[in-house]
């Protein structure tokens, strides 16, 4: 059984392919691409553009611990539908993912009830407590992707260091999330004027830069990459701009709500406005696409973050942070950054499938003749409105329900099967 | 019963000030009058039928003895029935969420929902879901709505005194508000009340406790207390909490006394006419001396009194002005 998908426009970014282009996919693998080939079905992705499934290094799936929010199963299926194929995820679960024992779970997990491919990233630190570090190897050798105490920061700077030495002797990268927490004293939004009119506690930028510069230079001094999440403010992104012109192997992300939403947003206390980092500025937001379009920034990820309508529907100050992405990033990257000219179609999709995989080297985020055949087809064009009711992620705990997004996926294919089909069978 | 309004009251809610216009805060201002002279008749009967048969809840999630008490004494002189749900008292100790809490007092009909929470945005989270009148009445650092309608009545009613016009306003008038300014609700709703009222504010308080851009709410802000009052009409004075001496906001109430306190000795530099106001609770010859907080300068109870007939206004226009809850 073959399956065609045809009449697309293939965008490939680590071969630089732009161009109208079919692809035969045969036993989960990419056979050929080209012109006019046939296949046993077809799927006609006509005015779709055909690329690499897209590959998120953040989201959070809550698996095991936090069921009630999402799980294994629903968050891949959150996933396809949003046009990924390849997730990260994170570790903060409970109990939280610091051992080989709990990485195995999560792939047996996956393997059991997940459509596309969950990548577990291990804790840095024994149950994140941010003191002893874990057994890295070990975690390398079952598979783990990357470690990370995503959801706070290492706080001390003798364990972050020794933690950067041990996982890049390990081979695995940390991914930091930046926050100097004893900066906020509960804190629920960034720091300025909106926080000083809503009278919400602030959580100042320096927060996050002061430990992005923190964990660059322990890095250097570690002689370790690191890869920076969720970067928020125009002072990180210099921070970074710096390191990576002095050739520091420092790699970052940012997230969709960080280009499309400012702190503005917070006003009538929707907790769905509430996220860590924060959302920002104007000048942050100019700041965070300025850095997409230069390459500063190195890819796009979701933080997808899952919460109960129950948790979320709450005062602002003590609701969860976080909300879900993984069903609307593609679209917002189209209606955000690609719609308004500050990105190619071409850019947009790299930041979202080979550069991701690059930075944690995964096989994944590219289309290639004889490799693993996950692929997205997607109508840059189409207009859809978000409606949280329709979700597959289990949580609805987002601030763009009512958005009219352009871009929509149409199909998602893991290892050659249709994870995702809105185009139907055969055309 | 309203006098002469330029315009209907046509919220269902009274949630702060800052989405209010001053045709709308001047109508809270001048229905007000009519409610002091309930509360002063001399017949003693110090009531009217306004709000008979409805429900006030006075739903507290924070201590508070004065506004508590004032909006209790406010619904009694409409002729409403009052309930009272405190913090120990209610179900947040079983962790029941606002939302449902409010369900259920709305599912034994209630007209006015007046709360006080520590979490800001409360009053406004619970108005657009629910049917009630919702009366904020001090959410966390947010707003404190009623206070500052009614400091700004009393400095109406004082600078009119002073000038022999009933008819002036505080355009132009300038107030000094001196203290906390970051923890406080009550510098915010007023900074919204006097500056759409035409009124020149000044901010002034540690460096540490002054939020961040407040300036961008088109008021001036200094650490000098001298230049803060140095033309003030009105000084008012904020209550500084100890506990943030804790939280290294500032090294002790020793050296806030010596900077920031309003005493015989600070207050030499503000002109003589100059009024001082205070939102109470006072803590004496800290922010304030004793002896100016019960001086002739003060209008501290005046207030007080005029807290409870702000309040009756706000139930009754929001009751009243025939917007469906």
């Amino acid at each position: 059984m073959s399956l065609v998908i045809k009449n697309g426009h293939l965008i490939e970014p680590r071969a630089g392919l732009s161009e109208p282009m079919d692809v035969l996919v045969e036993r989960g693998r990419v056979r050929s691409l080209g012109k006019h080939l046939d296949g046993d079905e077809v799927l006609d992705a006509r005015g779709c553009i055909v690329c690499p499934g897209l590959v998120d290094l953040h989201v959070h799936f809550r698996e095991p611990g936090y069921e009630t929010k999402e799980t294994i199963e629903t968050g891949s299926r959150a996933a396809a539908w949003g046009g990924f194929t390849s997730v990260v995820t994170m570790p903060n679960t409970a109990p939280a993912i610091d051992n080989a024992g709990m990485v195995e779970f999560t792939y047996r997990r996956a393997r059991e009830v997940a459509c596309i491919k969950v990548l577990p990233a291990a804790c840095a630190t024994k149950g994140r407590e941010g003191r002893e570090m874990t057994e890295m190897a070990e975690l390398k050798a079952v598979g783990a992707v990357a470690v990370t105490d995503d959801g706070s920061d290492i706080a001390s700077s003798w364990v972050m260091r020794r933690v950067l030495e041990y996982g890049a002797m390990c081979g695995l990268k940390y991914l930091a999330h930046c926050e100097d927490a004893s900066l906020s004293e509960d804190g629920v939004m960034n720091e300025g004027y909106h926080s000083t009119r809503l009278g919400l506690p602030g959580r100042p930028k320096a927060m996050e830069e002061i430990m992005i510069d923190r964990n660059i230079r322990l890095a250097e001094l570690a002689r370790a990459p690191i890869h920076i999440q969720h970067v928020t403010t125009a002072g990180g992104i210099e921070i970074i701009r710096r390191a990576k012109d002095r050739g520091l192997p420092v790699t970052c992300e940012t997230a969709p709500h960080y280009w499309m939403l400012t702190d503005d947003a917070v006003s009538g206390f929707g907790t769905n406005a509430k996220m860590n980092p924060p959302l920002r500025e104007a000048v942050d937001v100019e700041a965070i696409r300025a850095a997409l379009a230069d390459g500063t920034i190195d890819c796009i990820a979701t933080d997808h973050a899952p919460h109960t309508i129950t948790e979320k529907d709450v005062e602002f100050q003590i609701a969860p942070f976080g909300i879900v992405g993984l069903e609307t990033a593609l679209a917002l990257t189209i209606t955000g950054l690609v719609e308004p000219g500050i990105l190619s179609i071409e850019r947009a999709v790299e930041l979202l499938t080979s550069a991701p995989a690059g930075i944690l080297d995964l096989k994944a985020g590219e289309i290639r003749d004889g490799g693993k055949a996950d692929i997205t087809v997607f109508d840059p064009a189409a207009e859809w409105i978000v409606d949280p009711a329709k979700f597959q992620s289990m949580s609805r705990n987002t601030p763009f329900a009512g958005y009219t997004l352009r871009g929509r996926v149409r199909a998602t294919l893991c290892d050659g099967v249709l994870v995702h089909n809105e185009i139907g069978g055969d055309a | 019963m309203a006098d002469t309004a330029p315009i209907a009251w046509t919220r269902k809610d009274l949630i702060g000030i800052e989405p209010l216009s001053r045709p709308e805060i001047e109508l809270i201002l001048d229905t007000a009058p009519q409610f002091v002279a309930v509360s002063a008749r001399v017949s003693g009967i110090r009531k009217v039928p306004l709000l008979q048969g409805r429900l006030v809840v006075n739903w507290f999630y924070e201590p508070s003895t004065r506004t508590r008490t004032s909006f209790e004494l406010a619904a009694k002189r409409l002729s409403a029935d009052t309930l009272s749900i405190s913090a120990s008292t209610s179900s947040l100790v079983k962790g029941e969420s606002l939302h449902d809490t409010l369900a259920n007092i709305e599912a034994m009909r209630s007209d006015v929902i007046v709360i006080r929470h520590k979490y800001a945005g409360s009053a406004q989270i619970l108005a657009t879901r629910h049917e009630s009148h919702i009366i904020n009445a001090g959410d966390g650092r947010h707003e404190h709505p009623t206070q500052a309608l009614l400091d700004a009545l009393t400095m109406r009613d004082k600078i009119r005194e002073r000038r022999g016009d009933a008819t002036a306003s505080l355009d132009g008038v300038r107030v000094a508000i001196i203290g906390d300014i970051s923890h406080s609700r009550v510098a915010r709703s007023n900074v919204w009340c006097l500056t759409k009222l035409g009124a020149r504010v000044t901010l002034c308080g540690p460096s540490t406790l002054m939020p961040p851009e407040i300036g961008r709410m088109g008021v001036d802000v200094t650490t000098d207390l001298g230049e803060a009052i140095a033309d003030a009409d009105v000084i008012y004075a904020l209550r500084i909490q100890l506990e943030r001496q804790q939280r290294c906001l500032f090294p002790s109430l020793r050296e806030y006394i010596r900077m920031f306190r309003i005493d015989r000795e600070s207050i030499k530099v503000a002109p003589e006419h100059a009024f001082i106001m205070h939102p109470g609770p006072i803590n004496r010859d800290i922010e304030l001396s004793a002896e100016l907080a019960d001086g002739k300068r003060s209008v501290i109870l005046e207030q007080v009194t005029n807290g409870v007939a702000v309040r009756m206004a706000i139930m009754h226009l929001l009751v009243n002005s025939g917007v469906e809850n």
